[in-house]
């Protein structure tokens, strides 16, 4: 079951290794929608501290959303998706290889350069740590999520609002207990139970988005 | 490539396929066994492809059923896909990769191992020597359908359908896919094919259906 996840995660490595520019788009998205609020609301450090983990976020989940759309667009153009249906191997699995894959090309991009941006709004070292954390636990869970979306709309012509509309009320939670936990954070609360509710969503999603997304995608070849 | 007994078949009792609302075909029934081919023929828009991607598994039809070895395709799903070996309009290729790691990850997730030196072996058979380490975006149109062809070497499915695999094919690369293609039926396999060119079938096994009316 491991090695034909392991072969569409290298096949899939080593396709965006081949066209790097597209990974670079969601990174520069990224850096570029946080390093413009500064300069739209004013370099106030307590304000900037205050909006930092909400704008980093909500950055991070545009950038993530910006991505997903080529999850399995460019394998349904080309025929390999069609025949990844009729292999003997589960979709499900197949499906949780190519966002595993999805993910390490455009997430942790963004995980990387979090706590970079973070310093430009005078986040403390804990609130640092903390944004990388929930990053790391909520960016997967993004993708995840997203996969389902990104299946569903496949092949549309106005795919990309469809998938905004689709996508976006189910991200909301993971934006609530990623930002939250970053505030609770900084406020000295701790962040630790909103980063336990972030873990719980990734391992939902885990398990039950591979199973909708395989189902999606069948839909989507008929 | 050493098949079994001739018991398993592929049987279609009462098939119906409609696109949107036109109704495709109605009640179509056929059995295909080991050993035989199956020409499928019709005009433009008649339901061939359609057909073959019920056959495939990949479409549902809207009533009717499609039995391998007396069971359902749909119960058996990966089962089934295991002893299938579809090849559509599309090839199927990745254009960043080249030959060699598509037919090599195609194997793998078909469930079996080929190794380099093997894709590299099946890439000269079937012509494309000189070619095997490209990224198959530089191919031209008819070399990267004999990558996606390159497949039926590989593989030892018992069930071939292939969509109008002579599209794009010089007459060198026609000739060896037709014996393949009868070679596989020689050993108990079947095929079903699509095709508007006139090529040279094979003898008393093809079996031919013709789809819609004969000519609209």
């Amino acid at each position: 079951m491991l090695e034909p996840l392991y072969w569409i995660v290298r096949r899939d490595l080593t396709i965006a290794m081949r066209r790097r520019s597209d990974i670079f788009t969601t990174l520069i998205f990224f850096v570029i929608v946080v390093s413009l609020f500064p300069l739209g609301i004013g370099p106030e450090p307590n304000t900037l501290r205050l909006i930092a983990p909400g704008i980093v976020w909500v950055g991070a989940l545009l950038a993530s959303m910006l991505a997903l759309e080529q999850i399995f667009s460019a394998d349904h153009r080309d025929g390999t998706l069609e025949q990844m249906l009729l292999t003997p191997q589960p979709v499900a699995i197949l499906v949780a290889g190519k966002v595993l894959a999805h993910w390490l090309v455009s997430g942790v991009p963004l995980v990387v350069m979090a706590p970079l941006l973070g310093l430009q709004y005078d986040l403390s070292w804990a609130g640092l740590q903390t944004l990388v954390v929930s990053l790391l636990l909520g960016t997967p869970a993004l993708s995840l999520i997203g996969a389902i979306g990104a299946a569903l709309t496949l092949g549309l012509r106005s795919g990309g609002v469809l998938l905004a509309l689709l996508v976006l009320p189910l991200y909301i939670p993971v934006l609530i207990f990623g930002a939250g936990a970053v505030e609770a954070t900084v406020s000295g609360l701790g962040g630790r139970s909103h980063l336990s509710m972030l873990a719980a969503i990734l391992v939902a999603s885990l398990v039950l988005a591979p199973l909708a997304t395989a189902a999606a995608l069948r839909v989507a070849e008929d | 490539m050493a098949h079994g007994t001739l018991d398993s078949a592929l049987q279609i009792e009462a098939l119906s396929c409609a696109r949107g609302d036109r109704v495709l075909f109605r009640d179509l029934s056929f059995a295909v066994n080991g050993g035989e081919m199956l020409h499928l023929k019709g005009h433009n828009g008649s339901g061939k492809t359609t057909l073959l991607r019920a056959l495939a598994g990949l479409l549902l039809p809207e009533s009717g059923e499609i039995r391998w070895d007396g069971k359902n395709i749909r119960s058996l799903r990966e089962e089934y896909s295991r002893h299938l070996l579809y090849l559509g309009h599309l090839n199927g290729i990745k254009g960043d990769l080249t030959a060699a790691e598509n037919l090599r990850i195609a194997a793998t997730l078909d469930g079996f191992v080929l190794s380099e030196t093997r894709a590299w072996e099946l890439l000269s058979e079937i012509g494309l020597r000189g070619y095997e380490d490209l990224p198959t975006k530089h191919l031209s149109q008819g070399q990267k359908r004999r990558v996606a062809l390159a497949r039926l070497l590989a593989n030892e499915a018992r069930i071939w359908i292939l969509d109008e695999p002579f599209t794009a094919l010089d007459v060198a690369a026609v000739q060896m896919l037709q014996d393949v293609i009868h070679r596989h039926v020689e050993n108990g396999g079947i095929a079903i094919i699509t095709t508007h060119q006139e090529v040279a079938m094979l003898g008393e096994q093809t079996r031919t259906i013709t789809l819609g009316r004969p000519h609209a």
